[in-house]
């Protein structure tokens, strides 16, 4: 039989009115296209979410962001809040970056509608995952970086993890 | 609460207006306008049920609009017509109402995977909630209603089916006549509903040749007014009245009657049957040649739907791998083309079309799908200007994307 989306997810079409900056970082992106030769990056989301943002950080010694960029994957806020994002880290200590919220992105942007709030969660999770990454990689989690994951790392994995259950859903027909 | 006007201020002027979004709204045509303005405040704007003359105006309106448009359908009388404020109104007039006027013959009800939502809502949440079961039946990869598995649905338990005689998203003319036999078949003590929204004006529509119960027809569909639809309902079919409220003219949806939309309805049917197949050959030719421009100039794009005689003449609908549907609406109403995309977002996650699910298209085809409609008024040069402007709006989403 054919199964449904649980109810309180279908879409609402609540109007989606962006604030000036939004429309203008998804018309004029910021820090927008790939790095090969970061020290460190990171996705979040997945094309089935239909929100997908990269996250590509070239890093000091100092451990300094000297250079961030983004591709994303998304709609016009999922755009904008990476790019905003971007230019928030860049020239600050990964430390400072990673104090960052989705709440300090939203701020920034002037604000999303609410149904939007997950494309900041999803930008901070890919520059969070992208710079525990990086001190994994060094093999020592610095003592500003929680064992575990933070709101807006486990929400990127929820949001994966929910697209992943309900495409399953859809195939059992 | 947020302001639009800043975006519009920041949206800027652009080069050439292609408004190809009447799948959700339509410019009113400027005749249809015309004729609904003197019933205003000029003519006819009593209540068609009092006995005065601004009443009987009224009712001469209400009764000339009926008759008309029960003509176009090939219906027997204009007490068949029953006007309700919006096709969603008229979809759930039939399908709540059929069901309770048939709740003593059984409790099953059978639709397909692909309904409009004021169809398919109705049968997720009221139905089930005052007691009836709903099953849906799965459509092919181009949209058309598998009848074995149709047929294995129906039973004499079932008491109403609704089958859409065209996709509001990806076109599909179902083969109605079949479906309706099949029905007459296999369940004997079922209604047929079907909602005509996008047929209407658009592919030839007999009631009489179909021997459907009931039908849902739009006004907006064809640049008639919004605020107004109609449910067709054969005589001697009984469907309960779902709202309550004074009577007018009609019974089955209470309220004072909107002459002025019905007026202009009437109005918009009248210009569309008037060069009905002209018009037809006219947004065929306009839509292939949409569909061959945008699929031959951009890789990795898929129609949704059938191709050729089985398509609605008004509807394209294509998925742009690699894009999101929201950002290519914006982005190409930057350079004034207006379109829809099935995608919507919800509070966690961006949620696909259940049309394009049902056809079998993957979460990131569906979420790329713009819908496109073609008017009988469009021009060769809307849709070279189209043609012109969508190919860069793609390539540069698919330039900001990491897939």
């Amino acid at each position: 039989m054919f199964e449904e989306f649980p109810y309180e997810e279908l879409p609402s079409r609540v109007p989606l009115l962006y604030g000036r900056k939004v429309l203008e970082l998804f018309r004029n992106p910021k820090n927008l296209g790939r790095m090969d030769d970061a020290d460190a990056m990171a996705y979040a989301g997945s094309p089935v979410c239909g929100d997908m943002i990269a996250m590509y950080l070239k890093i000091s010694d100092e451990e300094v962001v000297e250079k961030a960029k983004f591709e994303s994957y998304g709609c016009a806020a999922n755009i904008a809040a990476a790019s905003i994002l971007t230019e928030m880290i860049t020239d600050k200590k990964l430390e400072e970056a990673w104090k960052i919220s989705w709440r300090d992105v939203t701020k920034e942007l002037g604000g999303l509608p609410s149904v939007k709030y997950h494309c900041g969660v999803l930008a901070v999770g890919a520059l969070r995952r992208a710079i525990r990454n990086y001190h994994e990689r060094k093999g020592k989690l610095p003592d500003w970086i929680p064992k575990g994951e933070t709101l807006e790392e486990k929400q990127a994995l929820e949001e994966e993890e929910l697209a992943k259950v309900l495409s399953k859903r859809f195939k059992l027909e | 609460m947020r302001s639009a006007k800043e975006l519009i201020e920041a949206h800027g002027p652009v080069e050439r207006d292609v408004y190809l979004d009447l799948e959700n709204s339509s410019p009113v045509l400027p005749e249809v306008v015309e004729a609904m303005l003197p019933y205003f405040n000029e003519r006819a704007f009593g209540s068609p049920t009092i006995t005065h003359k601004l009443g009987w105006e009224a009712y001469e309106a209400v009764m000339e609009a009926s008759q008309r448009m029960a003509s176009y359908i090939g219906a027997s009388s204009p007490e068949e017509i029953n006007f309700t404020n919006s096709e969603t109104e008229a979809n759930n007039l039939a399908l709540l109402g059929g069901c309770i006027a048939n709740k003593d013959k059984g409790f099953k009800v059978v639709v397909s995977t692909a309904e409009p939502l004021s169809v398919d809502f109705p049968c997720r949440a009221l139905l089930p909630k005052i007691g009836f079961n709903v099953i849906k039946v799965p459509v092919n990869e181009e949209g058309f209603v598998i009848q074995e598995r149709f047929e294995e649905a129906l039973d004499k338990g079932t008491i109403l089916v609704s089958i859409a005689a065209v996709n509001h998203e990806i076109g599909t003319i179902q083969s109605l006549k079949e479906l309706v036999e099949i029905v007459r078949d296999k369940a004997p003590n079922a209604l047929f509903h079907t909602d005509a929204s996008d047929a209407y004006g658009r592919v030839p529509f007999n009631i009489k040749e179909l021997d459907v119960d009931l039908a849902t027809l739009s006004s907006y569909k064809i640049q008639g007014p919004r605020g107004i639809g109609a449910l067709y309902v054969k005589e001697g079919v009984k469907v309960e009245r779902i709202i309550e409220g004074q009577m007018g003219t009609q019974t089955l949806w209470p309220g004072l009657e909107n002459v002025p939309a019905m007026v202009g309805f009437q109005k918009a049917s009248e210009i569309a049957f008037k060069n009905f197949d002209e018009d037809v050959s006219h947004m065929r030719r306009l839509r292939d040649k949409l569909i061959d421009g945008i699929l031959s100039s951009i890789k990795d794009a898929l129609l949704n739907g059938p191709k050729g005689d089985r398509r609605a003449p008004d509807n394209v609908n294509v998925s742009f791998l690699r894009c999101v549907g929201e950002a290519l609406t914006m982005e190409l109403s930057f350079k004034g083309v207006y379109v829809s995309t099935g995608s919507a977002c919800t509070r966690r996650i961006t949620l696909p079309s259940h049309v394009l699910m049902a056809i079998g298209r993957r979460h990131e085809e569906a979420h790329g799908s713009i819908l496109m409609k073609i008017s009988r008024r469009h021009t060769d040069e809307d849709i070279s200007y189209v043609l012109k402007v969508l190919p860069e709006a793609v390539e540069r989403l698919r330039s900001i994307s990491p897939a």
